[in-house]
């Protein structure tokens, strides 16, 4: 084993901006509007960066699959720690439809060509929301999965994931190599310092492209139509119990 | 314009090539040229002033992000209190801020002029205080001494500069400002030492300060070819740091005067030359102007980011206080006046670095979005109304704290004095 981690980082629109449907609901506006890295890609890229200070893995390679402008976002987690970044070249129409099957069958291939000890991923992305390349990838490897992790700790050659679940938390050891996916609390991802960014000049990005990975980046799926949320109505007050009854009876809602 | 006086009294054949090509000439001598791109023609298309690297972007955007989720928390206390919060201070230092020309074997960041001139727009739109601690840091003490320190001096300050220690210039006393070079403090000569007597005022950063670079004369008679530049450490026996002024603005940054009693400075902490200072104290004072330049103007941009949402939100007589043509007039006037303070100090920036002629350009910037800073608060408290002259909110801060860039590192009346002698000689020939 390598002692080498693959950490997914996604260029998503940033949090705080405010989003807009494209006039013809084909898509949503990203044309002139601020990107950053999915804050889940932020924990997962701090995550292995700190194993790495701690000593417990060896490299942090961050991989990211788009057009040329993801370049940015793998120097920002070179920025942060990493190593070496590769970019997977994904652009025009192949890119507006890659998702999560694509993107796990890629991380799995780079995963086996680069002997990962583990893969960490967002758990899922804030523009799709979909929380499925994870789980995917690891099926694809058929390795185990620690997903919604907001703890890590390594023993020996298996790993202690405490996720967060619906009823509170649950913890799990698995086996390595393995996949996991970082939830919000498992760390508060560091600053990339003005040193830092200095360094990350220097660090090597290699490009590939999924044909090179053997990887068919075919869509299965056809976005119709895309429209914003419907606008809040506002409520009705009625006075009595027998106003809300009639109401409700004529809105044919009992 | 100066470079254009030179070509043509050089009888350079170069004449009848147009300006433009000129320019590209001593462009591409830059160390950090913008990104230049080419049109399918293959000819090189100048970038507008606007465009970064990719590494002054990303710093932008990390002093960006840091100086909004680490200093703006604390910006209303510092100024209540008229103390810099310890905890900035810190995280100024681990985020690689105070050293950023610095050469990473000295810790430091090892990145360019331009970039320090970005940092301190974008802290500047948070808190000007912070932002005028790191501009002397940078821009005064790190250069002094990255420029004139023998290897010792480098040695031993400037590691401790890029990782936990505050620096001071010491230039200004009780009876010298503008007229700078009739400094009374005396350094006197003994054996291999000097004993340093005077006093200095209006200090910044005095109060963190671990070094003091003091401008003292070791011989009064020879008038300001006297000047020269000590090193002085704080804990230094005779120095005293009196008690900080109590300011209108700018309150979180520590200004301070200095009593010198019979300090002993020893030969080898002389910064430079001997009688030399008051050619470094300028050519510092020249560079640092384009510093509070981007002070001013992130000043102004600050503010107006933290304004002009409220005008598109209150609402009066039916509609948005934005749509009254009246407001978009004042508003689009005093957008275009930082636009311009912007051009002049980016351009500025940009020609130091470029090895050119900068100093009437500097002059310039300093002055300009020192007065764009004035009319922007001014504005801006109005726009707001009442809440404006609330200290609930933000914008009355930067209305008090702009009121200092007219006044230090050189008044409005020398800067323009400054600017007349260049263009006074550009017409010589």
């Amino acid at each position: 084993m390598s002692g080498r981690v693959l950490v997914g980082v996604k260029r998503v629109i940033d949090y705080a901006v405010k989003i807009r449907v494209k006039p013809d609901n084909s898509c949503v506006v990203t044309d002139g509007v601020k990107h950053s890295m999915n804050p889940f890609c932020e924990i997962a890229v701090e995550e292995a960066v700190k194993m790495k200070e701690k000593k417990l893995i060896k490299e942090v390679v961050v991989v990211s699959c788009g057009p040329q402008q993801v370049m940015e976002t793998i120097r920002t987690a070179l920025a942060m720690g990493a190593d070496r970044g590769i970019h997977v070249e994904v652009t025009g129409k192949d890119y507006e439809n890659l998702g999560p099957l694509q993107v796990s069958k890629i991380m799995a291939a780079l995963a086996k060509k680069e002997e990962a000890l583990l893969v960490i991923l967002g758990k899922q992305a804030i523009d799709d929301d979909c929380n499925q390349t994870g789980q995917m990838t690891a099926a694809l490897l058929d390795w185990p999965q620690g997903t919604f992790a907001s703890e890590l700790s390594m023993e020996g050659d298996k790993i202690k994931v405490v996720r967060e679940i619906d009823g509170g938390l649950e913890t799990v050891k698995i086996n390595t190599p393995a996949v996991i996916t970082a939830d919000l609390r498992l760390n508060t991802p560091r600053y990339a310092t003005l040193p830092n960014i200095m360094k990350a000049k220097k660090k090597k990005i290699a490009n590939v492209k999924p044909a090179d990975l053997g990887v068919d980046i075919t869509s299965r799926l056809e976005v119709l139509r895309v429209d914003e949320p419907a606008q809040r109505e506002a409520g009705v007050k009625v006075e009595t119990v027998d106003d809300l009854m009639a109401r409700l009876k004529e809105a044919g809602r009992i | 314009m100066a470079p254009l006086v030179r070509i043509f009294s050089k009888s350079c054949r170069q004449i009848c090539r147009p300006w433009g090509a000129c320019q590209a000439g001593w462009r591409s001598r830059s160390t950090h040229p913008a990104t230049e791109t080419s049109t399918d023609q293959g000819v090189v298309s100048f970038p507008p002033l606007q465009t970064f690297s990719e590494e002054e972007s990303m710093m932008k955007e990390a002093v960006k992000k840091y100086a909004q989720e680490r200093i703006a928390p604390f910006v209303s206390k510092m100024d209540e209190n008229s103390a810099m919060d310890q905890e900035v201070l810190t995280s100024l230092f681990e985020q690689g801020l105070m050293g950023i020309e610095i050469e990473p074997e000295y810790n430091g960041t090892g990145s360019t002029f331009f970039s320090s001139i970005l940092v301190i727009e974008e802290l500047a739109k948070v808190d000007p205080s912070v932002a005028v601690l790191c501009d002397i840091q940078n821009t005064l003490i790190n250069t002094l001494f990255s420029n004139l320190g023998t290897a010792a001096q480098k040695e031993h300050y400037l590691s401790r500069l890029s990782t936990d220690m505050v620096g001071s210039f010491c230039l200004s006393e009780a009876e010298s400002g503008s007229d700078a070079f009739s400094l009374k403090t005396r350094a006197e000569k003994h054996k291999d030492y000097y004993i340093i007597n005077g006093s200095k005022m209006w200090i910044s950063n005095a109060e963190h300060a671990g070094v003091f670079l003091v401008m003292a004369n070791v011989d009064p008679s020879a008038g300001y070819k006297g000047i020269t530049c000590f090193i002085v450490d704080r804990d230094t026996e005779g120095l005293e740091i009196g008690k900080k002024e109590n300011k209108l603005g700018l309150r979180s940054s520590s200004t301070c005067p200095l009593n010198f009693d019979n300090v002993k400075v020893p030969e080898k902490n002389i910064l430079g030359q001997i009688g030399h200072g008051y050619k470094y104290a300028i050519g510092m004072l020249n560079e640092g102007r384009i510093g509070i330049a981007a002070q001013m103007l992130g000043l102004a941009q600050g503010c107006f980011d933290n304004t002009i949402p409220y005008t598109r939100q209150r609402k009066q007589f039916g509609q948005r206080i934005f749509d009254f043509q009246g407001m978009q007039h004042q508003i689009a006037h005093v957008a275009t006046q930082i636009e311009a303070g912007r051009l002049l100090t980016y351009n500025a920036a940009r020609l130091k670095e470029a090895g050119r002629p900068f100093i009437k350009e500097a002059c310039m910037a300093k002055y300009f979005t020192a007065e764009v800073a004035s009319l922007t608060t001014s504005k801006c408290i109005e726009w707001m109304g009442g809440v404006g002259f609330t200290k609930d909110y933000p914008i009355e801060k930067y209305y008090r704290d702009c009121k200092i860039g007219t006044i230090y590192e050189g008044t409005t009346n020398i800067q323009l004095s400054t600017m007349a002698k260049f263009i006074d000689k550009e017409y010589d020939h």
